[in-house]
């Protein structure tokens, strides 16, 4: 994974042609299988093109709706290419890699990316694990090591490896509260976002109660219901569709040495995440560029503690140093790296990452409601803790 | 200081029981609800109760009845010198009594179905939800009441929860925020009450599930479609009050060996056979040497904190709140998950040396836990 001088054979073949996506609420009143098809359809028509154009589906193994139903419910006809991607919001940009893959290889020409949940009103991920149902596969069986003592929810998980990070490097909680504010900042104006026109202060975020120290309720996302989806074609049919393409410059997945699910603890150190920096490493490999080509993020932000290891591994700071990069005031609009104009999960909705890829389109055709001046290639990270993926969409050239 | 309360048994709600179906039009195919969630949430925000101040003033003859039948033993309630010897201007009522002295009497709330309390009571009993039992009270306490003072509450709508299916019944969880205030407006307390409003005909699987949840069976590990409104049960054994079992390890031909040890109170550590490596959390394969051989080494129990969170939400019943949980560093180089006792949240440390201890939730399950070294073993 050395540095190319040369993009790779990935980069540039493929790209985000359409976008799609229902209301973000938190009780949407309809199924997810509809949710599901409502986006879809919604992604085809922004890409200009007819469900029957469509020829590959990709979701997430954690999806509920299956390709066929999609399909079948939404006059989408033959499918040649479907694909499932695991690992939770691990999962989101991974789908957009197996998508360009197929285009590139040729084996599909439409695919669309998908995720809908009623992640709110219906089966709540942040409750945790502690009484979902018993399963002695390797997986159910993972869960032996921490909901016996208590340890049952993604925030709990998430606040093992944030009290680390602050014994080590001196973070504190405002630390990790400037990332809630700038994103509810962005979220703020837009009008899509759950906390559109409610911003919140670091006061606020320090008078918010406890969840699981050192994580309190405004370090956590939301829980969201709706629907996203992503239309990759070729570069080269991209650009006879209606709006400037979203080129995928580079598309990454990655696990780590010795990997759980957001319970990584046994490494030597856990104060990073490796799986991170592998999917960095391998995106900067992809497309030819480094951290300082790039001009804006969509961190996945399901907790706020683990945005500043991200832009650790990514090589936009030192280790250690984020919570000065972020201090700084480089996340906001006129910083160094303008991240989750949308408000991320926490401001705009959680959709398991998902509509942080629409964003990062967005920022490349230029219409985000916090459109910076020249973004030129953005960078789009997965769920953080499990095995993850990246993208990094920039405008044609 | 924050109590809570709970139990599985319901009482019957107020008022007769209301025939007709569901309002709630949840899972609709196809379309929205009608508009009960809306006048439902139409309550979120709204005062139930005006500022009521209680029948009497904080007065001994209460207090000396109270403290009685809660085998309250402190002296600072009743005694005027033990309670000045304790910092006290004078005897101090119990401080978890200011709901008592705000409450109308029974004959009074039997009749109380004016204002928006009984416009929501009606607008539930709509809905079916026509049975209640109470799952939390957290209070915040401001300032001791001691004899004289006059004591009042407001109630006003915190939040309705979307329908919940739990072991009583499809029901609603109800949470309003108390502010209690003495006779010159001042706030004494305040108390965030949660209700759960269930109809007892909707109950799924015909009967509670009173045991614990790996009971059920499985489900490949994939979420049930379309469960719109959670697991069965699951909001009723999260605040299903004491008794309840904590989660139990799901047992496989990987990992059973670790639970079986422990429950002999042996904290066994897996070694590979061919490099002699450890390793946890165990797995079928070296990965070191490749080796499938291997078996166990005992732990010496002692090692250091090295990560710790404390729990403050959601709470399971099994579990006492805020709840520590650690990542505790083995002196033989592997960490391990576990609890810690001992010590209060505040004092845990990273760092912080710890040896071995056992707890025993329940017969079927015994689990390391740790506690400060040095400490006496309890």
């Amino acid at each position: 994974m050395t540095r190319r001088d040369r993009p790779g054979p990935l980069s540039g073949a493929a790209a985000i042609a359409g976008i799609g996506a229902t209301e973000f609420s938190k009780d949407s009143g309809r199924s997810e299988l509809r949710l599901a098809c409502e986006a879809v359809l919604a992604a085809v028509a922004d890409a200009g093109l007819e469900p029957s154009d469509v020829d590959g589906l990709v979701t997430f193994t954690a999806d509920t709706n299956s390709e066929i139903h999609v399909a079948r419910s939404t006059g989408i006809g033959e499918l040649r290419f479907f694909s499932r991607v695991g690992y939770g919001g691990g999962a989101a940009c991974g789908t957009v890699q197996q998508a360009a893959l197929a285009v590139a290889a040729g084996v599909a020409d439409v695919v669309v990316c998908y995720r809908a949940f009623n992640e709110r009103s219906g089966v709540r991920y942040g409750l945790g694990q502690a009484d979902r149902p018993a399963d002695t596969g390797a997986d159910g069986a993972a869960y032996s090591w921490i909901t016996p003592f208590g340890l049952s929810t993604p925030a709990q998980w998430v606040a093992m490896f944030a009290r680390r990070y602050m014994h080590e490097y001196g973070a504190t909680s405002e630390d990790f509260g400037r990332v809630a504010v700038v994103d509810r900042k962005h979220a703020a104006v837009n009008p899509a976002a759950w906390f559109h026109g409610r911003p919140i202060t670091l006061a606020d975020h320090q008078a918010s109660r406890w969840i699981a120290e050192p994580l309190r309720l405004l370090d956590c996302c939301q829980e969201s219901d709706g629907g996203q989806a992503l239309v990759v074609v070729s570069a080269e049919r991209a650009r006879d569709l209606p709006h400037p393409p979203a080129v995928v410059r580079a598309a990454a997945q990655g696990s780590g040495v010795d990997q759980h699910m957001m319970t990584s603890y046994y490494r030597p150190s856990i104060t990073g995440i490796p799986e991170l920096g592998l999917v960095g490493r391998e995106l900067y490999a992809q497309s030819g560029l480094g951290p300082d080509d790039v001009g804006a993020a969509v961190l996945y932000d399901h907790f706020t503690p683990l945005v500043l290891p991200q832009l650790e591994e990514l090589g936009f700071c030192a280790r250690g140093e984020a919570r000065h990069f972020i201090a700084d005031g480089h996340l906001e609009l006129g910083g160094r790296l303008p991240c989750n104009t949308h408000g991320g999960q926490l401001g705009e909705a959680y959709l398991h990452g998902m509509n942080g890829i629409a964003e990062a389109v967005r920022l490349v055709r230029g219409t985000s409601v916090n459109q910076p001046a020249a973004p030129g290639d953005v960078i789009v990270t997965a769920g953080t803790g499990v095995p993850t993926s990246g993208l990094i969409l920039g405008p044609d050239r | 200081m924050s109590g809570r309360i709970g139990g599985p048994a319901a009482s019957a709600g107020p008022g007769p029981e209301t025939p007709g179906g569901r309002a709630d039009g949840h899972a609709s195919p196809g379309g929205r609800a009608d508009d009960y969630k809306e006048r439902l949430q139409a309550f979120t925000g709204r005062e139930l109760s005006p500022l009521r101040l209680g029948p009497d003033p904080v007065n001994l003859p209460m207090i000396r009845h109270w403290v009685e039948a809660m085998e309250d033993g402190n002296p600072v309630h009743l005694d005027e010198a033990a309670a000045r010897a304790a910092g006290r201007p004078g005897v101090v009522a119990p401080a978890s009594m200011v709901q008592a002295w705000t409450m109308p009497g029974y004959a009074a709330r039997r009749s109380q179905r004016t204002g928006a309390y009984g416009e929501l009571l009606t607008l539930l009993e709509e809905g079916g939800y026509t049975s209640v039992v109470a799952t939390d009270s957290e209070f915040e306490f401001h300032r001791e009441l001691v004899p004289g003072d006059r004591v009042g509450v407001e109630e006003v709508v915190e939040s309705i929860s979307p329908e919940k299916t739990t072991a009583l019944g499809a029901g609603r969880f109800v949470t309003t925020l108390k502010t209690y205030r003495d006779g010159g407006g001042e706030v004494v307390a305040v108390q965030r009450w949660r209700i759960l409003w269930f109809d007892p005909a909707r109950r799924p699987g015909g009967g509670p599930d009173g045991e614990g949840p790996r009971e059920q069976p499985g489900q490949g590990g994939k979420e049930p479609a379309e469960a719109s409104a959670g697991e069965p049960g699951a909001e009723a054994r999260r605040d299903g009050g004491p008794g309840a079992l904590r989660p139990r390890p799901a047992l496989n031909r990987d990992n059973a060996f670790w639970f079986e040890a422990a429950r002999g109170h042996r904290l066994v550590i897996q070694r590979c056979t061919g490099c002699k490596a450890l390793r946890h959390p165990p797995g079928p394969c070296c990965p070191r040497c490749g080796s499938f051989d291997w078996d166990t080494a005992e732990a010496s129990g002692r090692g250091h904190v090295y990560s710790y969170v404390v729990n403050h939400h959601p709470r399971h019943p099994a579990f006492e709140f805020p709840l520590v949980v650690a990542l505790v560093e083995l002196a033989e180089g592997i960490r391990l998950v576990t609890g810690l006792t001992g010590l209060a949240p505040e004092a845990v440390e990273i760092g912080m040396p710890v040896v071995l201890d056992w707890i025993d939730p329940d017969p079927d399950l015994s689990l390391p836990v740790f506690r400060p070294a040095g400490q006496e073993e309890h």
